[in-house]
């Protein structure tokens, strides 16, 4: 990391808010340190995840379970909770990406230099504020479901992806860069062969930490009538249900774990070949 | 190579008019109104302490940093208001951290400039194949390799090829052996020399090393604080006759043996030596050796090489056949070695002399001590003489222009 002028300012913010909840402590750290896995290192996450589920199964069958509990946890209200959390998953990490990445490119170009404090700035205040808070206001200013969601979801996730996008441009070599202007490319041909290419590693770890983390906030969505997980979870807290508390959040730590080793996969896959 | 740079070349590959760089908030310009003319087919060598302004010079050529004022041209042709980004696709570019993209191969980096240019993928190919092997590279084992696979050395010479790609005629070099070990370094150095002997580009070559400099440089131009030209000349011309005391002190001690570097025995006149063919009998010898001021004689066999040294003493003894009598002929050299290698080698010999043979390993004459003397003497002499004539002829056409 040859630092540049943003580069100071960047590092100036809080460091715990990129490391991801996955245990990825090290975003800055070199794409080239770590390398491919085996095949069989990934085999192991799964597998695990497969028999937490099961053992979930299992103690449900165990237990004798009221009619609250049965209408709370059954089949039917479990898909329906995966499939609303994973569309609210992705399509606010599609956002998240759609934001963070062109804004992160924007602001690490040196005409931008003077914003950056500021973005990153905003950045850092949509992290902050709760995201129950932020679902509140638009429920109450705006409207309910699937939408609001989504809104808190991205503001709550914009920043590892935002700050990561600018690491990742700004670690790369400056000799690489000024090579390739030395020999006439132009900077955009410059941007889009060699130096997001190069930043790709640290975008997508910063991507992976959006998605989990929005897996986790994601709970939060029920109380704009958005579904997910935390449907179950909600409904156990306000009947008194422990079964059901602790079938939503074991199943929302293994929904957060699965996407994590899936980015993981990506990872590994789009990392350029050569770092 | 011997003419004196105020002298007006033919047309010079690269002609800088006035260009000056000057930055905001600083009162001294970086680099202060510069006039040079660069000759084709020539590596010229920008030399100077650090922050003297050598790189930002040179970065003005290809106008990675635009000059503030002046102008630049390149083929006769004023490149100051050119497309910057067309104008580099024709300067060959090499800098110290070299800046090979990690992510593309060997071959996809090489392909850099052509790609833009749009070349056909065959003609990508061929000439690729060809740069690597100009640079000394085994093409099918390199081409699909990352540069992390590379050694320093090699990736110097992918980042020399890379430089090559369309055959530029102007080629800008920034420290490019810089950041390499001193061995790797020398072998880089030769080989650029050798290929550059081949394909005789315009090279501006920029490093702080000034034995770098005398090394590699056909002119060497010798830049102080604010990329002022203290001397612009060829190496010999700068270390017999430095132009100042800084270019004196730049040049450090040794100069006379760093210029003995750039002389080759073939410049000189050799020394007499007696010689005698093989076989002659033992008085006769005696009696040249008693005339000659040197104490040993060289014999010479059949064929005229050298095939002993004998004294005196050697001839006396009655006990050796006189075709082993006294030493072997010790180490030779060619004309072309240099004459700080003769002069290695005549401290090393027992005799004060090095013996000088032509390719078929005939005698040719021998170098000692008076005549590594007398050419140091003769080339400070010839090179006071030339900048005493370059001054005359200064202020000559400098009386002519306002008659």
């Amino acid at each position: 990391m040859s630092g540049s002028a943003p580069g100071s300012t960047v590092g100036q913010e809080p460091e715990t808010v990129v490391v991801p909840a996955a245990g990825e402590p090290d975003v800055e750290a070199p794409a080239s340190a770590r390398r491919r896995r085996p095949w069989a290192g990934y085999a192991v996450m799964p597998v695990l995840l497969g028999l937490a589920c099961l053992l979930l199964l299992l103690w449900l069958r165990s237990k004798e379970l009221d009619s609250i509990e049965q209408r709370l946890v059954n089949a039917d209200r479990i898909r329906n909770g995966v499939i609303d959390h994973v569309k609210l998953t992705v399509v606010s990490t599609f956002f998240v990406i759609l934001v963070a990445v062109p804004l992160g490119i924007l602001l690490t170009r040196t005409f931008a230099r003077w914003v950056t404090p500021v973005v990153v700035g905003l950045a850092n205040i949509g992290q902050m504020v709760p995201s129950i808070g932020v679902l509140v206001i638009l429920a109450l200013t705006w409207t309910i479901g699937f939408r609001p969601a989504v809104v808190a979801l991205v503001a709550y996730a914009v920043l590892p992806v935002l700050r990561n996008t600018m690491v990742g441009l700004q670690q790369v070599d400056r000799s690489v860069i000024e090579a390739g202007r030395g020999m006439g490319m132009t900077k955009r041909r410059v941007l889009t062969r060699i130096e997001l290419p190069l930043a790709v590693p640290v975008i997508l770890a910063g991507v992976r930490t959006a998605l989990v983390i929005n897996v986790g906030a994601a709970t939060l969505a029920t109380f704009v009538n958005a579904g997910g997980l935390g449907d179950i979870i909600s409904g156990g807290l306000s009947t008194s249900r422990n079964t059901v508390i602790v079938t939503g959040a074991v199943l929302t730590a293994v929904l957060a774990l699965f996407v994590d080793w899936v980015g993981g996969i990506v990872e590994d896959l789009l990392r350029p070949k050569g770092l | 190579m011997t003419e004196s740079p105020p002298k007006p070349m033919k047309e010079p590959m690269i002609r800088l008019e006035g260009v000056t760089k000057r930055y905001p908030g600083q009162d001294r310009p970086a680099v202060d109104s510069i006039d040079l003319d660069i000759p084709e087919g020539e590596i010229v060598i920008f030399v100077g302490p650090s922050g003297c302004g050598k790189t930002t010079l040179m970065k003005m050529i290809n106008r990675l940093i635009e000059p503030t004022a002046g102008r630049i041209f390149i083929q006769g042709e004023d490149v100051t208001g050119v497309n910057p980004d067309q104008l580099r696709r024709r300067i060959g570019y090499v800098i110290q951290q070299i800046g090979l993209f990690p992510h593309m191969t060997i071959a996809e980096n090489i392909a850099t400039v052509p790609k833009m240019l749009g070349w056909d993928k065959a003609r990508i190919e061929k000439r690729v194949d060809e740069l690597l092997e100009l640079v000394g590279l085994d093409a099918p084992a390199f081409r699909s390799r990352y540069p992390k696979q590379l050694s320093g050395g090699q990736r110097q010479r992918v980042g020399v090829a890379r430089a090559l790609a369309v055959d530029p005629p102007v080629m800008l070099m920034d420290e490019p052996f810089g950041a390499i070990d001193p061995i790797t370094r020398e072998r880089l150095q030769n080989e650029f020399l050798r290929l550059q002997a081949e394909i005789r580009k315009t090279i501006v070559f920029v490093t702080h090393d000034i034995d770098e400099a005398i090394k590699m440089g056909d002119r060497i131009a010798i830049l102080r604080e604010g990329a002022k030209i203290a001397q612009y000349d060829t190496p010999k011309h700068i270390l017999s006759a430095p132009a100042d005391a800084f270019v004196a002190d730049f040049v450090g001690a040794g100069a006379s043996l760093k210029r003995l570097n750039l002389t080759r025995v073939s410049e000189l006149e050799l020394s007499y030596w007696p010689t005698l063919p093989l076989g002659t009998d033992r008085a006769e010898v005696l009696s040249l050796l008693r005339s000659s001021d040197k104490g040993s004689l060289l014999i010479l066999d059949g064929q005229n090489r050298p095939f002993r040294w004998v004294t005196a003493h050697d001839i006396d003894r009655d006990d050796v056949p006189l075709e082993e009598a006294g030493l072997g002929p010790g180490a030779v050299v060619g004309p072309e070695a240099t004459l700080q290698g003769a002069l290695n080698l005549m401290l090393d010999s027992s005799h004060g002399a090095v013996v000088v043979v032509d390719g078929q390993g005939s005698y040719l004459g021998a170098v000692d001590f008076a005549t590594v003397a007398q050419a140091i003497q003769s080339m400070r002499r010839e090179a006071r003489d030339q900048l005493r004539a370059a001054a005359v002829e200064l202020s000559d056409t400098g009386g002519m222009a306002t008659p």
